[in-house]
């Protein structure tokens, strides 16, 4: 057998071994508890994770770059207050809420600009750019508000976070839209290739022609995009728009891409990968509370599992 | 002459891959003993072994006649065994007493603190040893690659290293520093020390080495004393076959002008006319730090010049990024093939097609069918060895990666090629090969320019010779008016001849 199969295999097995941890962790807690195996319970998990999972996917796509994304939880804040906001405008929903939803992108598109802007053409750390894009904007949502949140909505807009059409959460179809379309766009377009070439190798990347400047601004724009995305789906789940929203996502979606077998040093890693820890965690979260388990010990347990994730990605690596 | 070291029947797979078929191989007292071969022959996993980085899966290590494990660094290290490696170890930010001593630091006694006094007498008496007399507190990254490479050979000395393996230790150096370097090879040798040296370079082989040994493709095929054996014997056992080596044929006519520079300047550079012509291979000679990698990277659109003009078939080109180049049909394979060339997270198709992925995918989509259909061609024409095209480049050997950024190069059907040493650390037959492509290149239309180091090579592969000086072009000889001594004299800053 090639070593490429082997390859191919073991990177496949990757994968495997976090479904197989996956499909132990659902049969443990089905075992400990009668209420997790419900069809609404699994609905729920994958509402309560797909906020975060959405992000995650835009998060992929920068740490492959080699990159980081520390404001994703201030760009949900604030995309939920831009869109809820322009709800109060007065426009009739049926233009209202397009356009809340256009703005609150718009603005996701501008803050991965500037991140963009900062890291390619001043050549400033991802870390450092976007750790000042977090406070930046975490202020500016407590500013623009008066620290009150947006509410008294149309009716309406509530559907985006918690309707349900075939009685599947729309969040829920939405994170599912979102990691099918950025599984095509890793794998088959010549973004993602350039992006995992970037990753790998920005100089050679430059020198074989890739416009790198482009390719890097473009992940971060994509990761303000999907953040906004969730922060639109968060304000209308909330039925408002909070300034303190989606406070410390920035760990949660960090913690599912590397669970997930993303390289930090950029390069190497998979859309799959970052679901199924999306998922991983969401589900550990969820069967947690099944049992009572106190939320303190819940966090432990959490950091626990990453840690234990990311050792057993790397004894897979250097076998 | 005693033995020191011993190797027998070494076996090392990789999975169903045989690297290393039973190898007997050993080191006397006292004794130059070069290992040879093809890339991908073995050297480097015997190496490897040796040095306790991998685990050998059959075979007995005896040092000085009694067997031993080898199954960490350290436990190498301890038995006396030192390496150093072509790409050198050493930390830049640290001083020259501190990387010679890294991991074996003298303390003050009974206390954590490091003992200045006896690190700075350590590394003097080891650099001493070697004849060296650098300031133990100056920054390694500092210093010259040479002196690095010394700094680490005494770091070797200072740990009582008994048999030192030295891995293509001349490929960064110049020749004044080579002759250094054997210097300190000899003066370990009449130490006493056995000295393991592996090159690609038979010159330095004949040279310095009283043994040579062949690896081929995982087997000792052959051991005998140096002075026993000619150039020729040694390439055939190295290959398994007759080569003939740097010949060309007769010049073919040069087409019309394809490439044209007037005045091009940046920084210390310059400023450089030149003209290449359709089917013509212009070799850029000079010393390293001359320009020509730099001038390389301007037409290429790497760096920005300063001044000057570009024509490209008569149009004036100004290309501000690799990929205006490349679009122009400009293309240019860089030097170190690792670091500029190969991204080693990716596999061989996908290293092939990375600067043509828009002519092989549709729209903004890629195709796999067109790339594998794309790269299988060039596997084939250019007898790239790889397991798969999906196999990882960091699987191949340094030959094959440089068949593989030759593909990436070729894929993109450029007008302009500029190779930057293209056979640097390249085993013999793949070095063949790739001077031949270079040839055929220009057969079929293209304009060629060639910057190598290796001046036999550089003057028989090229239709004309440019010399750089000092950034400034010192000598323009046709083919059969370029000689090593008239280049050389050029090189050096002597006699400047009209350009």
């Amino acid at each position: 057998m090639s070593r490429a199969v082997r390859r191919a295999r073991r990177s496949r097995i990757g994968d495997l071994g976090l479904a197989a941890a996956l499909a132990a962790e659902c049969v443990a807690f089905a075992a400990l508890s009668p209420h997790f195996f419900t069809a609404e319970n699994l609905l729920n998990v994958s509402l309560q994770a797909s906020i975060t999972a959405i992000i995650a996917a835009g998060m992929t796509f920068v740490i492959l770059t080699g990159g980081i994304d520390l404001s994703v939880g201030s760009v949900v804040a604030v995309a939920g207050i831009v869109a809820t906001s322009t709800l109060k405008a007065g426009l009739a929903p049926s233009v209202g809420i397009p356009l809340a939803i256009l703005v609150a992108l718009a603005f996701g598109a501008l803050s991965g600009s500037i991140a963009g802007l900062f890291v390619t053409r001043f050549a400033v750390a991802p870390f450092i750019v976007t750790l000042a894009l977090m406070t930046v904007w975490r202020g500016t949502a407590f500013v623009v508000t008066g620290g009150r949140p947006v509410w008294e909505l149309p009716e309406s807009f509530g559907y985006l976070g918690s309707g349900r059409p075939l009685g599947v959460p729309l969040p829920s179809l939405a994170m599912l839209g979102v990691y099918a379309a950025a599984h095509v766009v890793l794998l088959h377009t010549r973004f993602g290739r350039y992006v995992l070439a970037v990753g790998g190798n920005a100089e050679a990347a430059r020198l074989a022609g890739i416009r790198t400047g482009r390719v890097v601004a473009g992940v971060y724009v994509l990761c303000g995009v999907l953040s906004a995305a969730s922060g639109v789906l968060l304000a209308s789940r909330m039925n408002s728009g909070q300034p303190n929203a989606g406070m410390m996502y920035e760990l949660d979606v960090i913690a599912a891409v590397v669970v997930g077998g993303t390289s930090l040093s950029g390069g190497r890693g998979s859309i799959a990968g970052t679901f199924l820890g999306a998922m991983l965690i969401a589900v550990l979260r969820n069967g947690l509370n099944l049992l009572n388990v106190n939320s303190y010990v819940q966090q432990v347990v959490v950091g626990v599992v990453i840690l234990l994730a990311v050792l057993a990605d790397t004894a897979r690596k250097k076998r | 002459m005693s033995t020191l070291l011993e190797l027998r029947g070494i076996v090392k797979r990789y999975g169903g891959v045989l690297a290393l078929d039973g190898v007997d191989f050993g080191v006397e007292r006292g004794e130059v003993h070069a290992l040879v071969g093809e890339n991908g022959a073995g050297k480097s996993t015997l190496m490897k072994i040796l040095a306790g980085a991998i685990p050998r899966d059959a075979g007995t290590v005896l040092v000085e006649g009694a067997e031993a494990d080898l199954d960490s660094p350290a436990a190498s290290l301890r038995l006396g065994i030192g390496m150093i490696h072509q790409d050198l170890k050493i930390v830049p930010e640290m001083t020259v007493a501190e990387n010679l001593l890294l991991g074996a630091e003298p303390l003050l006694a009974g206390t954590p603190f490091l003992d200045r006094r006896a690190m700075e007498r350590a590394a003097r008496a080891a650099l001493a040893q070697l004849g060296e007399d650098l300031d133990p507190w100056a920054k390694a990254g500092r210093l010259g690659v040479a002196r690095q490479q010394i700094v680490e050979i005494a770091g070797a000395i200072s740990r009582k290293v008994r048999v030192l393996a030295l891995d293509e230790p001349t490929a960064s150096l110049t020749g004044r520093e080579i002759a250094r370097l054997f210097d300190v090879v000899r003066r370990l040798r009449a130490e006493g020390a056995g000295i393991v040296y592996i090159s690609h370079r038979l010159d330095e082989v004949f040279e310095i080495a009283d043994r040579v040994t062949v690896l081929r493709d995982g087997r000792t095929v052959a051991s005998a004393p140096a002075s026993t054996i000619d150039r020729t014997t040694l390439v055939r056992w190295m290959i398994g076959r007759e080569i003939a080596e740097g010949a060309r044929e007769g010049a073919p006519a040069a087409g019309e002008e394809i490439l044209r520079l007037e005045g091009v300047a940046s920084g210390w550079l310059g400023p450089v006319n030149l003209a290449l012509r359709r089917g013509e291979v212009l070799g850029l000679a000079g010393l390293v730090g001359a320009g020509r990698t730099e001038l390389a990277r301007l037409v290429f659109g790497a760096d920005r010049p300063d001044s000057g003009r570009m024509f490209l078939e008569g149009r004036e080109i100004a290309p501000r990024s690799p990929r205006e180049a490349i679009d122009l049909g400009i293309a240019l394979l860089t030097e170190d093939r690792n670091r500029l060339g190969l991204v080693s997270t990716m596999n061989v198709r996908e290293n092939v097609t990375l600067a043509s992925l828009r002519a092989l995918g549709r729209g903004i989509f890629t195709s796999l069918r067109r790339e594998e259909t794309a790269t299988r061609r060039h596997v084939d024409r250019l007898r790239i060895r790889a397991p798969s095209l999906d196999a990882g480049v960091d699987q191949l050997s340094g030959g094959n990666r440089q068949k593989v950024v030759l593909a990436r190069w070729l894929e993109t059907r450029s007008k302009v090629l500029i190779f930057d040493e293209p056979t640097a650390g390249v085993d013999v037959a793949a070095k063949a090969e790739i001077l031949a492509l270079v040839r055929e290149l220009a057969a079929g239309g293209a304009g060629v320019m060639v910057v190598s180091s290796d001046l036999p090579e550089l003057l028989g592969l090229s239709d004309r010779i440019l010399v750089l000086c000092e950034g400034a072009i010192a000598g323009d000889l046709a083919a059969g008016e370029a000689t090593q001594e008239r280049v050389m004299t050029l090189a050096t800053g002597g006699g400047r001849e009209a350009a």
